[in-house]
């Protein structure tokens, strides 16, 4: 086995004598490609793998070249542990783990302060974890839940006119009755009881195939706008019930989670002209060409399916890769350049993540997802969103600019919350060095 | 020639009822306890603990519960993610709102707490069974998370809806290694595996068969149909909620209600079935087919140098079919199949 892996080693050395690698950074991907979310996953998954493709193609990083396995979790949380355990301490080590799911990213939220290795959850998981102090090895990046719904009121409000229109205003928040559904009720009620609008709860119990009573309910309370915080076959259902009852949909706004094609393609005309928020700017990028370019036409692409390049999952994917790399080039800047990066140097390297318009031009991805800067306070780093419209056919950005909210009530909720958690685990909040 | 019971002769009542009244048996299992209990500590690796063998125990106790409701007292359940989710959080807030209380105390009080809820939703078992009864049961799993999400008490009003473990601690020693949680739910799964053993081969055990196999007969004969049953949703949802309250301390950590849906139900289940209904052992080796079976698919297909997305789906499907393989094999469970083994063996190597 030695001699066939030196043998090779020794083929391949020759094949590019031109290059040699400097040291290898190992990445474990818990991703699913199979159960009732494969098709996020293998877009998610799909768009990290190619990323990764890429910046291999190109010398990798300062001559480190990136490797990883994949693990499937069916999107389930033992599976999910599992997998973690089995990659964590493989080929010299994990140095970041991003799961794409809110149970196994719980799972293994203690393991990964004991096993040093950060955990970024891109868009989902607590929101109060973006305070580095109380869970320095959780990276909520770009925005978490509560930014997003301070978003969506400022949005709501520049809509109708000013904030101070949105007084006597009727917001109905429909949600998926489950935490996550709830995460964001604590902003939105402070937000009503500060811009003075009416906020109706309306909860869709989980999976959400029948919402009849719930429109209805919506029909007759004939609010201004309608928040729909759902997952899943929920959001389709909830687009084509509103049709059903005559709701007009440029009412309704929804959550990331219930804004991208596999959401709206199975609604079909009942999602023409619905908004949602993202953390990413749809459309193409310089960084997309050149993936179509130097990656699948040298036929190492990831999906079979090519539409799905630069879909909304797959746009995520990218992103969550993007600032992977930037955060292990910034640690390789601290602790040298052309080095394997440890876990703690990588925990190092996202919370001094600075991506501002110059990093994202070179990178080609001007304009895609917010400039992020992280810092111990902050492993959030932006909390700015877009809305997105879907036309029929594709997303398209509706805002031109970065929405943010009220950041200050959100950090004021944030400092709360991770301060309670801090003294049920007996934590003292500190900066690591 | 190996198995032989030849020459073991009972000479006393209590040689009689042993657990295991065969010798070889008696030193099998003598040897596995001995390998579980320092063997593998000795020298298992990290990965095998906390990955594989607690939850691999972990769901054995939850299968072992529903074993004891569905096996042994004929009542089929799909609350059992339920009843460990009040487990679970119940122990959670004892921990919580006691200061100072022992951590197995709070595992049993967990547990009592899911028994209690078992009690109340075993009630309509006494108007209806079968299939019928499986739907109402539904209505607990349904009903607990739904009460878990919407009453922000229970989570300790958690922004996220999620309760994190405190840390497990008996007498100042920090059970904060896979080694010694692993040992800490070895210890908690053998001596409820035990106490079941001997509860299915006591009065409580023969009550709940003779109801499984038929109700009115067993009435006629003077079982007392409501406190039998009753039991049984008891005795079966302190296994859970304990098995629960272990899931969430000694495995997953951070926990959200949904952890226990009813996929969780389901699989526990399959576990039952696959493993055989009204056995103990068959608990025990349903849940390691359920849990190591697609660990060591997806191992095997990563030697293989198939796409991964292929190989997930191989996956699933090599699982099903083996699935479908063994209850047309046999449709009793593989509890079944090692008695089978069993009784070959003791004819070898001249059968009849």
């Amino acid at each position: 086995m030695k001699l066939i892996k030196s043998l090779m080693l020794g083929a391949a050395l020759v094949a590019s004598s031109s290059f040699v690698w400097a040291a290898d950074q190992f990445i474990p991907l818990l991703s699913y490609r199979v159960g009732p979310y494969g098709s996020n996953g293998t877009s998610f998954f799909g768009g990290m793998i190619d990323y990764m493709n890429l910046v291999n193609i190109n010398g990798g990083i300062n001559g480190v070249k990136l490797t990883w396995e994949e693990c499937e979790t069916e999107y389930n949380p033992s599976r999910g542990v599992e997998c973690y355990e089995r990659l964590k301490s493989k080929n010299g080590g994990a140095t970041i783990v991003e799961p794409v799911s809110t149970s196994i990213a719980y799972g293994i939220l203690d393991r990964v302060a004991t096993d040093k290795i950060p955990l970024t959850t891109l868009g989902y998981g607590r929101s109060d974890a973006a305070n580095g102090k109380v869970f320095p090895y959780v990276f909520p990046l770009l925005t978490t839940y509560w930014n997003q719904a301070a978003a969506m009121v400022v949005y709501l409000g520049e809509k109708s006119g000013g904030m101070d229109k949105l007084k006597g205003k009727k917001i109905v928040h429909l949600y998926h009755d489950s935490a996550y559904g709830k995460e964001p009720l604590p902003v939105l009620e402070a937000e009503a009881a500060k811009y003075g609008f009416e906020l109706i709860k309306i909860p869709v119990a989980p999976p959400g195939n029948e919402q009849q009573s719930q429109w209805l309910q919506i029909r007759q309370a004939n609010p201004d706008y309608v928040i729909m915080w759902t997952f899943g076959v929920m959001s389709a259902v909830g687009l084509k019930t509103a049709q059903r009852n005559g709701f007009p949909r440029e009412k309704i706004l929804g959550v990331w989670w219930a804004g991208s094609e596999e959401d709206t393609e199975p609604a079909g005309e009942a999602a023409k002209g619905y908004s949602a928020m993202s953390f990413n700017t749809p459309g193409n990028f310089p960084l997309i060409d050149e993936i179509r370019n130097k990656v699948y036409s040298a036929g190492k692409g990831n999906l079979k399916e090519l539409d799905r390049v630069g879909n909304v999952m797959y746009m995520r994917g990218i992103t969550a890769a993007v600032m992977m790399v930037e955060g292990l080039r910034t640690a390789q800047n601290k602790y040298g350049k052309g080095k394997t990066v440890t876990g703690e140097q990588m925990r190092w390297g996202l919370e001094n993540l600075n991506i501002d318009a110059a990093r994202q031009k070179a990178l080609g991805v001007s304009d895609m997802f917010p400039t992020i800067k992280t810092s111990c306070d902050d492993h959030e780093g932006s909390g700015a969103v877009k809305v997105v419209q879907w036309d029929g056919k594709q997303w398209v950005a509706v805002s031109k600019n970065w929405i943010t909210g009220d950041k200050a009530l959100v950090r004021k909720l944030l400092e709360e919350s991770s301060a309670s958690y801090a003294k049920e685990k007996g934590i003292t909040p500190a900066c690591m060095k | 020639m190996l198995y032989r019971e030849a020459g073991q002769f009972k000479s006393s009542y209590e040689t009689d009822s042993q657990i295991f009244p065969i010798r070889q048996d008696r030193i099998g299992i003598a040897l596995l306890v001995l390998v579980a209990f320092i063997g593998v500590p000795l020298f298992a690796s990290p990965y095998f603990f906390s990955a594989i063998l607690i939850p691999f125990l972990i769901f054995s106790l939850a299968a072992l519960g529903l074993n004891i409701l569905t096996g042994y007292a004929g009542q089929l359940s799909l609350g059992s993610a339920a009843f460990m989710a009040v487990g679970a959080f119940g122990a959670y807030n004892f921990m919580l709102r006691v200061p100072g209380i022992p951590l197995l105390a709070s595992f049993a009080l967990g547990g009592l707490c899911a028994a209690a809820v078992g009690l109340l939703f075993g009630l309509p078992s006494l108007r209806v069974r079968g299939f019928y009864l499986a739907a109402s049961t539904l209505a607990t799993q349904f009903f607990v998370v739904w009460a878990l999400t919407k009453v922000r008490w229970f989570t300790n009003y958690s922004s996220s809806g999620v309760i994190t473990a405190q840390k497990m601690q008996i007498l100042g020693f920090d059970f904060d290694t896979p080694v010694a949680k692993y040992l800490l739910v070895l210890v908690i799964v053998s001596t409820l595996g035990l106490l079941a053993k001997n509860m299915v081969r006591s009065n409580v055990g023969r009550c709940w068969m003779a109801v499984r196999d038929m109700d009115v007969a067993a009435e006629v004969i003077g079982i007392p149909l409501m406190k039998t049953k009753l039991l049984a949703f008891a005795v079966s949802s302190f296994y859970c909620g304990v098995a629960g309250a272990l899931y969430a301390y000694a495995y997953l950590g951070t926990v959200e209600p949904e952890a226990y849906s009813l996929d969780l139900s389901f699989r526990i289940l399959f576990m039952v079935i696959i493993g055989g209904l009204g056995s103990v052992m068959g608990s025990f080796l349903g849940a390691a087919f359920i849990v190591l079976l697609p660990v060591i698919l997806n191992t095997l297909a990563h030697t293989t140098n198939i796409s991964t997305a292929v190989a997930s789906n191989l996956e699933l499907m090599v699982f099903g079919a083996l699935i479908i393989f063994f209850l047309i094999v046999e449709p009793h469970g593989l509890a079944r199949l090692w008695q089978i083994a069993k009784e070959k063996l003791r004819l070898w190597p001249f059968p009849h």
